[in-house]
């Protein structure tokens, strides 16, 4: 009783959390996960599930157009590096408000509907937003190039604070310390812990609860007296909100933005990182994203000749075989190994990652542990 | 029918027609202040229609719905409750996938968060008085709030339907054959609850099938009949009417 008072609390959760999380170099090491890349990306991607996981598994309204999100965050992070300064607040806090502004849009529009046609405007909306970066937006987004930094970039802030000229292109910083590598890691890191926190909060308040019935019983709410309508909108900004955070952290990390980030493939990742975690659970999508792009990376890297030295102990022939089998769901293919993975999760698993894992405590553990208690009342 | 200062609940003239098929034709009802009206009626004859209507779910074609002196028509379902009426449906739509304890909670919480409130930081346990009246009232039906509403039996799904309606102190309680599937001993307790409801004072509008329950429950009967009233008095007036004995109680 008592250690599940200790495991349910607010502190204990959020120690542990920050705990994995900043350690992730020291842990993540063995299995070749260990550089600031890859923890980076595991980072960002987290939150943006977990900001995806506010309005999908909280509210049930499954959305396919969350990438346009990500795609303005980034772009308004650039813009921030090019206007105003490299100092990184800055731009993560224009990568939230516009990314929140024009999810108020979007979400004002699609929630119009619910269900399939909910999921449809918004995916419509996404490709639009990822079409007009491409083509008509040229001026604000760069098009094909991709917005990048250039010495010519005005820079007011940091032009007015400091008359050295900078020599080839500044590089993004947090009051001086440069965020690449492992700095950037960990600005990344408390950024996620941050989101994790809010989102905790989110799911044990009235607000969250509310959000929890609408998904339940939309019906039930309206004859309970909740105006449902701004409620959602007001689910839909948040993660609109995450989105855009994880996007200017892809800029703070590396900063250009191209117009494929808002491409509908990045919309459909973020589903299945939320789904291959654990639906409406906290740390599932933080799993799912990370385990995808530990995946991504580990497969993505393999190409024919990796593949024929890993299969060097073969009989020649035997060995070609093997290759010419794996080789289609490794490097450019990779995503068919994702297909596959995610279809064994759904159907298996539907409850993703953290079904399972409950699954494995409940047949090692909870025998012992109802033992043990049965034997503590005789 | 003249409303007078007790009425509570007016539908007047009320006429709502799906393509050709009139449901209601000219439905004049008005229910008085702390009293139960039950409406029955032949399956199809528009009673269940007629409590859509007066929660918002259709809109009648003419006349009106008034509430305490407030008209209701036209006005979106969540108004509605927010000015005191309450509905329990004939399924019963709870939050399957929240606790029995959770089910009653967010009705609770409609009184101040209903129209809208954002307060994503604080913490739902703060809300000790939103608890208290929970554990209370589910107490009152027997259910343990722990329990994972989605697996309860139709009949427990019923009675925690009662108790999120009555979480919210409506002043009017619209019941849709709420004994409807249950056993005789819980229909039993349903009635005792009812009535138990009805010493508080609320007023209540019950559809019902079961003769047992009506006759127990109700102070006032009206018959529907292919969308319209063909008889309304008291239970006495109503068992011995002619017009009501053909269309409905054994003719």
């Amino acid at each position: 009783m008592l250690s599940k008072k200790i495991a349910n609390s607010e502190l204990a959760i959020m120690l542990i959390f920050s705990a994995v999380v900043l350690t992730m170099p020291i842990w993540l090491a063995p299995i070749g996960a260990g550089y600031p890349d890859l923890l980076q990306k595991f980072a960002i991607f987290g939150l943006f599930a977990i900001g995806y996981n506010i309005l999908f598994g909280m509210t049930g309204y499954l959305s396919f157009g969350h990438a346009a999100f990500l795609g303005v965050g980034s772009y308004a992070a650039v813009w921030s590096f090019k206007l105003l300064t490299m100092n990184v607040l800055p731009a993560v806090l224009f990568g939230v408000l516009f990314s929140g502004a024009f999810a108020f849009l979007i979400g004002y529009v699609s929630l119009r509907r619910s269900g399939i046609y909910f999921s449809i405007l918004t995916l419509a909306f996404a490709q639009m937003s990822y079409n007009l970066a491409y083509s008509v937006l040229t001026p604000i987004t760069n098009g094909e190039t991709g917005l990048q930094l250039t010495n010519k970039d005005p820079r007011i802030i940091d032009s007015l604070l400091s008359s050295e000229p900078v020599i080839g292109l500044p590089s993004t910083v947090l009051f001086g310390i440069k965020m690449s590598g492992y700095s950037g890691f960990y600005f990344c890191a408390v950024v996620l812990i941050l989101g994790f926190f809010i989102a905790l909060r989110i799911s044990r308040s009235p607000f969250g609860l509310v959000l929890k019935g609408i998904k339940s019983n939309q019906t039930r709410m309206k004859f309970t007296g909740f105006n449902t309508r701004p409620y959602m909108i007001t689910a839909f900004v948040i993660s609109g909100m995450y989105a855009g955070l994880a996007g200017s952290l892809m800029a703070v990390t590396d900063p250009l933005a191209g117009a494929e980030r808002m491409q509908w493939t990045a919309s459909g990742e973020v589903v299945l990182m939320t789904i291959l975690g654990g639906v409406g659970t906290l740390i599932g999508p933080v799993l799912g994203a990370g385990l995808i792009k530990y995946f991504e990376n580990i497969f993505s890297a393999f190409n024919d000749r990796a593949l024929h030295e890993l299969f060097a102990f073969l009989p020649d022939g035997v060995e070609n075989l093997f290759v010419t089998i794996v080789s289609p769901f490794v490097g450019e293919g990779w995503h068919l190994t994702l297909g596959v993975l995610f279809m064994i999760i759904i159907v298996f698993l539907p409850g993703g990652i953290i079904q399972g894992i409950e699954r494995i405590n409940n047949r090692f553990f909870k025998k012992s542990s109802s033992a043990k208690s049965d034997s503590n009342e005789s | 029918m003249n409303p007078d200062n007790n009425t509570v609940l007016h539908i007047a003239d009320v006429h709502k027609s799906f393509g050709g098929l009139h449901a209601l034709s000219d439905i004049d009802l008005s229910v008085k202040e702390g009293t139960t009206h039950a409406i029955i009626g032949p399956n199809g004859a528009g009673k269940s229609t007629l409590l859509n209507v007066c929660i918002g779910r259709l809109i009648p074609d003419r006349g009106a719905i008034i509430f305490d002196g407030e008209e209701l028509t036209g006005k979106s379902p969540h108004e509605i409750n927010q000015a005191g009426v309450a509905r329990v449906f004939q399924t019963p739509e709870i939050f399957t996938e929240l606790s029995v304890l959770e089910n009653v909670i967010v009705p609770i919480l409609s009184k101040k968060d209903g129209s809208y409130r954002f307060n994503p930081m604080k913490n739902l346990k703060q809300r000790k008085d939103a608890y208290d009246e929970a554990m209370h009232l589910i107490e009152d039906v027997g259910l343990s709030p722990s329990d994972p509403s989605g697996s309860l039996s139709r009949g427990d799904k019923r009675r925690l339907e009662l108790a999120m309606c009555l979480s919210q102190h409506p002043r009017l309680l619209l019941l849709d054959e709420p004994t409807a599937g249950m056993s005789r001993h819980d229909t039993n307790s349903t009635i005792e609850l009812l009535k138990k409801i009805k010493e508080r004072g609320m007023t209540k509008v019950v559809i019902e099938h079961d003769m047992h329950v009506v006759f127990s429950l109700a102070d006032r009967i009206s018959v529907l009949a292919e969308g319209r009233i063909i008889a309304d008095g008291t239970p006495e007036e109503v068992k011995n009417s002619a017009v009501v004995q053909e269309a409905y109680l054994g003719g």
